[in-house]
């Protein structure tokens, strides 16, 4: 048996089809995957994340320490609240995973990072925190809920007490409203929030959340939606083969100021110098069918790439992808799709955002 | 529970078969594996002339989550492909024995039945992998 979140029970009484997800028994979804999809895109959902990893970091040299840990600068977090997308790397600027950080106060860091990496995760940072003097502590009494789509707020508003406090809230910014820590955050490329609260209050609020309308979705949906809002999966889009340079995230890796030496700088600074020679892109396929992982891409004289992450785009009604390439300048490519050859064009990421097609 | 009708015949891989008046089949996925795959958003029909052989992949139905291959439970020819699966491949998730089936198959005249199951062997064969 795998692990539960708090919220597990709400999960099967709403027929949920439980999967495992990095050794939790989560929902993939309860019921129809697209119509969930569709219903975070035009009013709202919320989404069991509880299986995500929260790790509190505190002492005097927790700045330090995360200005060496993650390549991109926590010195730009200067309110309290204020989130920060980054990547922690190892030596050779291989990813070892993605995460968001908050600055709470000058020697309180929060981070929330994969339930598939927790692991080597938390050794990592315990391994470096050795020669800093800081505390590492994970939160696993924490749950957590994604409530997403342009509606989020309405309906928060009918279980909160202080709504205006999270309205106001601009976008990867937190405040905490008395046990619940309430994040402008998320993974799908609609308005909302993540929120982070005790476990033993998670199941009555999202029966609250429920009762003022919001609808439970499932994993699938969540990566659809985080596909199409141009957003990496780890260990699908990235892992420790690759660097930020090339998996679409060099605008999370901060060079300046040049004398801070993060972890992974010195292979980046090689890689930037010699040329990166791969690049993650976005594909559209215009006529009918549905891109897949792993699938061969075709680009021209410059070789061959692969689709990283691929599906059906429930918004644009097209099959979309991630795929890592050779470097390239070119718009068009061919994938490689049951040893035919299918013309697709190549995108910046995101392909939605905002309910809205941005192609 | 997932339907499975008795006036049908059935393969491993989750097809169905109805045995038509003139001795061509129709063929189709059972409800036990549209659920599995979930929505469908595409599906590769084969089109009318194509030689067909036991167990060969002949057809593609794509959920959003995976593809699967569809196998001609015969030898033959498929004499028709259901063109109404390009535009609404969703068919196959809300009427898999009905409107959602896939392609029409005359069987060669060597060709044999014999080796599909009924309704039994196949709620039986379905209880085995979901156990």
């Amino acid at each position: 048996m795998g692990n539960r979140t708090p919220i597990y029970e709400e999960h099967l009484a709403a027929g949920a089809k439980i999967v495992d997800f990095a050794g939790w028994e989560m929902p993939i979804h309860y019921g129809s995957q697209l119509d969930e999809h569709h219903q975070v895109r035009r009013a709202v959902g919320m989404f069991d994340v509880s299986h995500m990893t929260v790790v509190d970091l505190t002492g005097n040299e927790v700045k330090a320490f995360l200005q060496y840990l993650l390549a991109n600068n926590v010195d730009r977090l200067k309110d309290s609240g204020k989130a920060l997308y980054t990547c922690m790397l190892n030596q050779d600027g291989g990813i070892i995973d993605d995460l968001i950080v908050y600055y709470l106060q000058a020697d309180w860091y929060r981070m929330v990072v994969n339930a598939a990496t927790r692991e080597k995760d938390l050794a990592w940072i315990n391994q470096q925190a050795a020669s800093f003097d800081i505390t590492v502590k994970e939160r696993p009494e924490l749950a957590m809920i994604a409530v997403q789509g342009p509606q989020a707020i309405d309906h928060l508003c009918k279980v909160l007490p202080d709504c205006e406090s999270v309205r106001s809230l601009k976008p990867f910014v937190a405040t905490v409203m008395d046990d619940l820590f309430i994040a402008r955050t998320g993974y799908t490329g609609e308005d909302g929030v993540e929120i982070i609260l005790p476990g033993d209050r998670a199941a009555a609020f999202w029966r609250e959340l429920r009762e003022a309308g919001v609808e439970p979705i499932g994993l699938g949906a969540r990566d659809t939606l985080r596909l199409e809002a141009g957003m990496n999966l780890y260990g699908t889009d990235m892992d420790e083969s690759v660097s930020p340079l090339e998996s679409g995230l060099t605008w999370t890796v901060a060079w300046e100021p040049q004398e801070r030496d993060f972890i992974g700088r010195q292979a980046l600074e090689k890689q930037k110098q010699q040329g990166v020679q791969r690049k993650l892109v976005g594909l559209v396929l215009k006529e009918r069918g549905v891109l897949r992982g792993h699938q061969k891409v075709l680009v021209g004289d410059a070789g061959v790439g692969e689709i990283t992450s691929g599906t059906f785009s429930p918004t644009l009604g097209h099959g979309i992808a991630f795929a890592r390439i050779p470097a390239y300048d070119g718009d068009q490519a061919e994938v490689e799709i049951r040893n035919r050859h299918i013309a697709v064009e190549i995108v910046k990421p995101p392909f939605v955002r905002n309910g809205k097609s941005c192609l | 529970m997932s339907e499975i009708p008795s006036d049908l015949k059935y393969t491993s891989s989750h097809e169905w078969v109805r045995i038509e008046g003139d001795g061509s089949i129709t063929v189709g996925i059972t409800d036990h594996a549209q659920d599995l795959l979930g929505d469908l958003v595409y599906v590769e029909a084969p089109e009318s002339g194509t030689e067909v052989e036991v167990k060969e992949a002949c057809a593609v139905v794509e959920s959003v989550k995976a593809a699967s291959d569809i196998y001609s439970p015969v030898d033959g020819e498929v004499i028709e492909g259901n063109e109404n699966l390009a535009d609404t491949p969703e068919i196959i998730n809300t009427d898999p024995y009905g409107e959602g089936w896939i392609m029409r198959v005359q069987p060669s005249e060597s060709a044999s039945l014999d080796d599909l199951m009924d309704a039994e062997a196949y709620e039986a064969h379905v209880a085995s992998e979901t156990h």
